[in-house]
């Protein structure tokens, strides 16, 4: 199926779960990184149960926090 | 890495730092790598801080999506984030350090400490060993 990641698409495994993406993709530090898919942010703890569909627009996005 | 900030840009951004102090102030900068090694900053962002303290800020992740997205359609590209020590000077504090997770990142910091003298610094913050390295990056105002 294809999807979009970061803007760009891709042609990925039917069935694939958010989990299975990150680390396809290879993302750094994936427990800072805040998923969005179709501009859904999706909790951490669905990661593993949340399957990709056709077309699916899916963006990662790393927190970014500090203090002084 | 040398990066170039536009005058007009680093105005923005202390003019939104001094209006919400106390509190941190944030937000992302987006622009190009050259060829020639100079990464340019063409846009800034002022983005909320959900944390709303002196403390510590939090970028608001519905806005860093905005940002992207906007980044796109631009035709740049997102390369790093910026904020303010209202009362602390222009270096990475431990948390920022701990916090610093994307290594092709600059981290932007603005210091209001000296009233009247803002410092803003740039920093690449990457983990080795499992300690983070801070290397202080060339930073003009043009």
């Amino acid at each position: 199926m294809k999807i979009t990641v970061s803007g760009e698409k891709k042609e990925v495994a039917d069935g694939l779960t958010v989990s299975a993406l990150i680390e396809q993709e290879q993302v750094e530090t994936p427990q800072y990184v805040t998923v969005s898919v179709n501009e859904e942010f999706i909790d951490n703890d669905s990661f593993d149960g949340h399957v990709l569909s056709e077309g699916d627009e899916v963006e990662f996005l790393y927190f970014m926090g500090g203090g002084r | 890495m040398k990066i170039m900030i536009r005058q007009s840009d680093f105005d923005k951004i202390l003019e939104h730092a001094l209006n919400v102090r106390p509190e941190e102030a944030c937000g992302l900068i987006a622009g190009e790598d050259g060829e020639d090694g100079i990464r340019r900053i063409s846009k800034v962002y002022i983005l909320t801080n959900s944390d709303h303290t002196n403390e510590h800020f939090t970028i608001d992740p519905k806005e860093q999506l905005a940002a992207i997205k906007d980044m796109r359609a631009d035709g740049i590209k997102p390369l790093g984030n910026w904020h303010s020590h209202p009362e602390s000077p222009s270096r990475p504090s431990e948390e920022d350090k701990k916090l610093a997770n994307d290594s092709k990142a600059s981290y932007l910091i603005l210091s209001l400490m000296e009233e009247g003298k803002p410092v803003l610094n740039a920093f690449h913050i990457e983990s080795q060993n499992g300690e983070k390295i801070v290397r202080k990056e060339e930073l003009s105002i043009v």
